[in-house]
């Protein structure tokens, strides 16, 4: 059934583009780069260097080296005058903190090493989750970012913080016109206090807050429903019928983390899993998860919800929606009216009308996914508040601004006013990790600490909390906004004392022990300010009567402009692990792009070509939204993509407190006016063609279609294993065996029952391809950054990918139906074509498969990669020669080879390249030189810790204390680790699952990384 | 990395044989300090026994004092407690008791001269002995009381004496040698001189001596023959590669490498002389893949009442005074003011010259050696707490590792991690104790990853 189906991984190979045939044939895409280091014909004959020098140099180099080798560097050891009780250099030691930085709310572990933190990991703990993966995975490298703002500054000049603290509170005395606190969303009870403190001195203060990309709309729809500023919290875990309306909610709608609970609802069990249809724009993690996903333009999605409020709530029963939109919705609120309570409806509409309809509808179902009264406070950012502040600054009645963790200069989408405004404000103080925009033209920068620095407590839900507390010293001279406002308020008190105060009492493990969990469970100390009689102001039918009318203003072309899961709201942006993680759906890194459907390049002659060693070049396109142009946006032609819309991430483009390196991308945010991620927008071609560095060319299918298998719901309960995940047959004596079987195997197998034999699984229904495993193998293996040129080049690090996958047809009956009536030569253009417009999505993260027979470990002449006991396939690079022979003979194509020294070289300025960057390397990992092949090594680090913890213990290893970094980081259940001779351990137990199966199995390689197939829910109410 | 210089054996036979010159000499003086270092304890002993009679047994009183006092006092100097030197003057014997038995009884009652002791020391308060009857008291008041003896300096000169005869042994032989050498080199002289006396006669008295006809000259004869030039380029050509190959093994061994450490630390006294623990001091070893330098901290738990070694500690080669600058040092580094007994708070973190460097590939863990498998420190480190200055005794090779990984049995009683692993691998290899080998002791990444 599943072989039937036509996957590719990208458009060039769907047409069978010439380039593709060369990069099959082809391990690496790139020659030997010996033109860089010998230099071309040319420059070798303009240079002075002839080539008897080159060898003398050589000569000498080589003599000089063997002499030097023979005198090692004397080594020092310092150890510590006083050591701390809880530290023991080469112990780690957890601590439970919280990043809360406006845009990713998280309860973290942070593994630290001789006082220092190398590594983030999630707290098993913790209830909630608002953030993505990958961001909160890679916030420790931002810790020991070397564009950090050291110490306090005045007029760009340095100064002590007494000084600092002397001249901002004489301004501050002395200020006329309001002093305004623009902030970031704390979500902290505590500051909410201490800004209410704080007022209460200067009778003059108010609080603006701010989120760069703001979830206005909802919170407005919540306040005239409920009363308060809050987002609903959802619980797919429960969920049978979900309905999204352009909500990315495995992405970062509403703050995300909702990848957690979804995960658990798309986990066929007891033959039920949730149904999910997206109807949205642009292809995204939410959408290529769905099970039915119909492409829409913006102002359709509004017509849709429309539609749909009507065939649920009541109203008109009729829409005016294309025929088989309308279909799709009337299925939709069929299946939804079936769930019942456990349906739900989400959207992302940037309209607060639209949000009204969206609880209407879900108040109507009952629907027990959404819970209104435990609410997420993670955004507080109010619209109303932030234009009006501008005014205001422009008018003159501002005598001072505080700017606390945002970057107005940046992202207000009428950045040029606030800086206008800014030239009137008397004192203007910015509270900065970075240089940045804002910063710059502020007097006062207040440098401020990471938040692995830093004290906090934060309030996700009504009734769930955590706490932040430092894992480090302060790395700079820097001090925290809540304590520079307890100074300025004449309090003498440290914000840690001051938080255990406003807790004191309402602990009930007390102190310690919130500290210890990071988050506890109760109400939150500090009053909000509420209306004590509230009656909802909301008005469903005036709600629908604007939102149909608005749906009217779509025009030719509609922007939806979206974070991806790597930048975010781009406050990382200067994080190299960031930068290179490619994009979950386009492959693409260290890049922003204009994504757009085929038939609408085609109209604007915009193009995507496949230059010859495989990198991607795409067309430049003006957009212009009103009076405003952003020029050069680069292109990506995006398979389902609907058509007459194009969309563009946040996040990109920013210039001040950056590295050079770090500079890519367009600035997104003067389009988004209003604060609306939907614009109306004009797009006009530009001269020029961009350089992507993408990776999706970079291994091809070469064929194998079987690599991704997956069927639907009701043929994994109807029908038995065989008929749907067969193991595949070989010849033996005239008779066909499966693979797996002992006699099909040439070679002797080894016996694997005895000690650990280790085995990791992947559920491809689980993984929404969020990439916080890529960055959580990057940060425990010391993984390199290569840079943008070597990742056009293909010559990208990363152990663990996650490969994405399209595939044809809206069902598989429909498929199977067109390949049974089409002729041959007809099936291209037929069936492939529609796909194109919405094509299905599979997300399969690929790593080594430690193969007990493994193809590489036999052709390596130095037997540099060898098989352990335990399953792994060991990769020894100081006995690497660095022939590649393995990586050409691997049939997954995991390993990578070095083709550079990536640490202490100035060609890849990363954080490799300083003392501060190195701090977050991982000491029990090597640092691979030039000329190594390296891989996953399936944590042997963590593993052997694993085992040795044990064994000083003397007991023997319990279920789940066996991990990896990427089973660890991965909070949805997707990636599994365990010892399968362990018979009750929860991977043993995965490998007698149906839906198991391995990668590429019919070439015998008997993988230790095992497959759940990707089942979807095809049943229509 | 600093190569140790072994000195060359001639130089070493020089030296034996200026010793054996004085060997006799020496010899006489070390058995003359041996009585006199036997002497003032005697001679000490009889003065207290006159002195301090109505005080007690000062030989028992050493093993109390040993026992319970010395942690905090010192008899002739003040440490965590005041010198006891003196205190039979300073405060009657009913008083002492009282103090002795229960000190904050004592101070409880008001009396003044407890109070003023309590709050001179720092109010750090003096645990109550009141199993200690009033004999025993006079026993230890009997040691202190004894007067302070004289540093034994003649103690010098008896240890140089031990290393001369430590190799007196081989002296003989070499001395036969040495004559036999003589005797040869005098009859060459004699055969010389015989040879021209005879020449000058044969010169005056007029006898030709027969010209020598002019032969080939050797090397060439050397080069017609090709059988000797073969041999001889083999023989070059072994002896080059024997070398060269000797040379490459041993580029990045550091064996022996004995750097010269910011404070001289004498693993020979703790770990020697004093037995402390090792793990004591290398606490991380147990449970971390480092041992662990001390931090400074850690020496401050002994050497806050420490602060200078023994008379009889001193060495030929280190003086007591050496010694005692080098615990000034330590308490340089960690700020602690001996006189006043306080730390300063100014720190300077000591810049250890590490011995046992392991390239960065390769990953070893203490714990698992030291904790699980039980190996002593001395089965890679050799007898450190005989040396003096500590180098690094094994080679640190890959090979080494794996020698011993093929040799030694893994250590799985009573450990319930290996009992169900153990159960079947011995079934499977069909032994009682397993190698590490063959647990799996020899996969490449189990070391480097």
């Amino acid at each position: 059934m599943s072989s039937n189906k036509k996957y590719w991984k990208s458009v060039e190979e769907l047409k069978g583009s010439s380039v593709v045939e060369t990069l099959k044939q082809k391990e690496f895409a790139e020659e030997i780069p010996v033109d860089e280091f010998l230099g071309d014909e040319e420059s070798l004959s303009n240079s002075k260097t002839s080539r008897r020098d080159f060898l003398k140099y050589v000569g000498f180099s080589t003599a000089a080296a063997s002499l030097a080798a023979c005198e090692g560097p004397v080594v020092k050891s310092i150890p510590y005058v006083v050591q701390p009780e809880n530290i023991v250099p080469g112990v780690a030691n957890y601590y439970a903190s919280t990043i809360a930085n406006g845009f990713d709310f998280q309860s973290v572990l942070v593994k630290t090493r001789e006082g220092r933190p190398i590594k983030i990991e999630n707290n098993d703990l913790a209830k909630v989750k608002a953030g993505g993966g990958a961001r909160v995975n890679a916030s420790v490298l931002s810790l020991y970012d070397k564009k950090r703002v050291k110490r306090p500054m005045i007029d760009g000049k340095n100064v002590s913080w007494e000084e600092f603290d002397r001249q901002v509170g004489s301004a501050l005395n002395g200020v006329s016109g309001d002093i305004v606190l623009l902030t970031q969303t704390f979500a902290s009870p505590s500051t909410t206090k201490l800004i209410q403190e704080f007022s209460a001195k200067y009778p003059n203060v108010k609080h603006v807050v701010y989120d760069a990309v703001s979830e206005d709309a909802a919170l407005s729809a919540f306040e005239s429903r409920y009363g308060r500023r809050a987002l609903p919290n959802y619980d797919f875990s429960e969920a049978e019928a979900i309905v999204s309306i352009g909500a990315d909610f495995l992405g970062d709608w509403q703050g995300g983390g909702y990848d957690v609970s979804y995960a658990k609802s798309r986990v066929p069990e007891n033959g039920k899993m949730s149904r999910h249809v997206q109807f949205e724009s642009n292809l995204s993690l939410a959408g290529a998860k769905a099970d039915k996903r119909v492409p829409v333009k913006p102002s359709q999605q509004k017509a849709i919800l429309v539609a749909l409020y009507g065939y649920i709530v009541g109203g008109d029963s009729t829409s005016e929606l294309p025929s088989n939109i309308d279909e799709a919705v009337v299925k939709a609120a069929s299946q939804l009216r079936e769930a019942g309570n456990k349906a739900v409806v989400v959207s992302g509409i940037p309209d607060a009308d639209a949000q009204s309809l969206v609880l209407a509808i879900n108040e109507a179902l009952g629907s027990t996914i959404m819970d209104t009264d435990n609410a997420r406070m993670t955004r507080q950012g109010n619209v109303a508040q932030v234009s009006e502040l501008v005014q205001s600054m422009n008018s003159g009645s501002v005598g001072a601004l505080m700017v606390v963790g945002v970057n107005p200069a940046y992202s207000l989408p009428n950045a040029s006013e606030f800086v206008e405004g800014l030239k009137n404000v008397e004192v203007s103080v910015s509270f900065t990790m970075k240089e940045d925009e804002t910063a710059k033209l502020c007097k006062y920068i207040a440098a401020t600490p990471h938040y692995l620095e830093s004290w906090g407590d934060i309030q996700f839900t009504d009734q769930q909390f955590s706490l932040m507390q430092p894992t480090i010293r302060p790395l700079f001279d820097t001090r925290q906004f809540q304590d520079c406002l307890l100074k300025w308020s004449g309090n003498s008190q440290s914000y840690s004392d001051y938080i255990k105060e406003t807790w004191s009492g309402n602990l009930s493990g007390g102190w310690n022990q919130a500290l210890h969990d990071g988050v506890f469970d109760g109400t939150s100390p500090v009053a909000v300010v509420a209306s004590e009689d509230f009656t909802s102001s909301s008005n469903d039918a005036s709600s629908l009567r604007k939102l149909s009318s608005s749906a009217q203003e779509g025009s030719e072309y509609e922007l939806t402009l979206y974070t991806k899961v790597s930048m975010g709201d781009g406050e990382q942006a200067n994080n190299p692990w960031l930068q290179e993680l490619p994009d979950p759906i386009t492959r693409t890194t260290w890049d922003n792009y204009l994504m757009i459907s085929k038939a609408d390049a085609d109209k604007l002659g915009l193009e995507n070509e496949i230059v010859s060693n495989g990198a991607l070049n795409g067309s430049y396109v003006n957009v212009t939204v009103g009076e405003t142009t952003v020029k050069n946006v680069p292109v990506i032609i995006q398979p389902g993509q609907a058509k007459g819309s194009v969309a563009l991430a946040l996040g990109y483009g920013k210039k001040e407190g950056m590295q050079k390196e770090m500079q890519v991308g367009v600035n997104a945010y003067p389009l988004y006016q209003n604060f609306s991620a939907f614009q109306n927008v004009t797009l006009a071609k530009a001269e020029g063609m961009h350089e992507f560095a993408s990776v999706q060319m970079q291994s091809t299918l070469a064929g194998r279609d079987d690599i991704v298998k997956e069927t639907t719901l009701s043929v994994l309960t109807t029908k038995s294993k065989h008929e749907w995940n067969s193991v595949p047959e070989v010849d033996y004596n005239h008779q066909e065996i499966p693979v797996s079987d002992e006699k099909a195997d040439i070679w002797s197998a080894f016996d694997r029952t005895i000690g650990h034999h280790f085995n990791l699984s992947i559920d491809l229904n689980a993984c929404t391809g969020c990439g916080a495993c890529v960055i959580s193998c990057h940060s425990e293996n010391n993984v390199p950054v290569v840079g943008k040129d070597e990742v056009r080049k293909f010559r990208d690090m990363h152990w663990l990918r996650i490969d994405r996958y399209y595939s044809a047809g809206d069902t598989f009956v429909e498929e199977q139906e067109k390949l049974v009536n089409l002729g041959a030569f007809e099936t291209y253009d037929t069936i492939e074509d529609p796909s194109y417009d919405n094509p299905q999505v599979a997300f399969q993260p690929v790593m080594c498969q430690h193969c007990n027979h493994a193809p590489c470990e036999t052709v390596c002449p130095v037997a540099a990669t060898s098989h352990g006991r335990q399953g792994q396939n060991q990769m020894i690079y100081n006995r690497c020669v660095g022939t590649r022979y393995c990586a050409n003979n691997c049939p997954y194509k995991v390993r990578r080879f070095n083709w550079f020294n990536y640490a202490q070289n100035e060609e890849f300025d990363y954080h490799m390249n300083n003392d501060l960057g190195r701090m977050v390397l991982n000491p029990d990992v090597v640092v691979r030189s030039r000329g190594v092949m390296e891989k996953c090594s399936m944590c042997i680090q963590m593993t052997q810790k694993t085992i040795l913890d044990a064994k000083r213990e003397g007991r023997p290893v319990k279920d789940g204390e066996f991990r990896t970094a990427c089973s660890a980081a991965c909070d949805t259940g997707a990636i599994v680790f365990g010892d399968v001779n362990d018979k009750e351990s929860k991977v043993s137990k995965l490998q007698g699952d149906d839906r198991t199966y391995h990668l590429l199995e019919s070439i015998g390689t008997k993988p230790n990384v095992m497959y759940q197939a990707k089942i979807t829910n095809t049943a229509e109410a | 990395m600093k190569k140790v210089k072994y000195r060359h054996s001639t130089s070493r036979l020089l030296l034996i044989v200026a010793l054996f010159l004085s060997f006799t000499v020496t010899s006489f003086a070390q058995d003359s300090t041996d009585v006199e270092a036997g002497e003032p304890e005697t001679a000490a002993d009889k003065a207290d026994a006159s002195a301090s009679a109505e005080l007690g047994d000062p030989a028992a009183g050493k093993g109390l004092f040993n026992s319970l006092c010395a942690a905090c006092h010192k008899p002739y100097s003040a440490s965590i407690g005041p010198a006891l030197n003196g205190a039979t003057l300073r405060h009657d014997k009913e008083w002492l008791y009282a103090w002795i038995k229960n000190n904050a009884e004592l101070r409880a009652s008001g009396d003044a001269d407890a109070e003023a002791i309590y709050q001179e020391y720092n109010g750090t308060a003096m645990p109550a002995f009141p199993q200690l009857s009033n004999e025993d008291i006079d026993n230890i008041l009997a040691y202190v009381e004894q007067p302070k003896p004289e540093p034994a300096a003649a103690a010098t000169g008896g240890a140089g004496a031990e290393g001369g005869e430590g190799s007196a042994g081989g002296v003989s032989v070499n001395i036969i040698l040495g004559v036999l050498i003589f005797v040869l080199v005098m009859l060459l002289v004699v055969l010389f001189l015989v040879n021209k006396t005879l020449k000058n006669f044969a010169a005056a008295s007029g006898v030709t001596l027969p010209e020598k006809p002019s032969r080939k000259p050797i090397w060439q004869a050397f080069v017609e023959n090709q059988f000797l030039v073969l041999v001889f380029s083999l023989v070059v050509l072994l002896g080059v590669g024997y070398f060269a190959y000797g040379f490459l093994m041993q580029v990045g061994v550091d064996q022996g490498y004995q750097p010269i450490q910011p404070i001289h630390y004498s693993h020979r006294i703790h770990a020697g002389d004093n037995g402390i623990e090792c793990k004591y001091c290398h606490s991380s070893a147990r449970v971390s893949k480092t041992s662990g330098i001390p931090s400074l901290n850690v020496c401050m738990n002994c050497h806050k009442a420490i602060s200078e070694v023994a008379p009889e500690t001193a060495t030929a080669e280190h003086s007591k005074e050496f010694y005692d600058g080098e615990i000034a040092k330590l308490y340089d580094a960690v700020g602690w003011d001996p006189s006043t007994r306080t730390y300063s708070g100014e720190q300077k973190p000591v810049k250890w010259v590490r011995i046992h460097n392991l390239p960065d590939f390769v990953y070893f863990n203490h714990s698992q050696h030291v904790s699980v498998a039980g190996v002593q420190c001395q089965h890679c480190h050799g007898p450190i707490q005989e040396m003096e200055v500590v180098h690094q005794e094994a080679p640190l090779t890959m090979g080494w590792c794996i020698n011993c990984h093929r040799e030694t049995g893994v250590q799985m009683e009573g450990n319930e991690y290996y009992e169900k692993i153990h159960e079947e691998l011995s079934k499977k290899y069909g032994v009682e104790k397993l190698t590490i080998a063959e647990m799996g002791g020899l996969e490449c990444a189990k070391c480097h990853y």
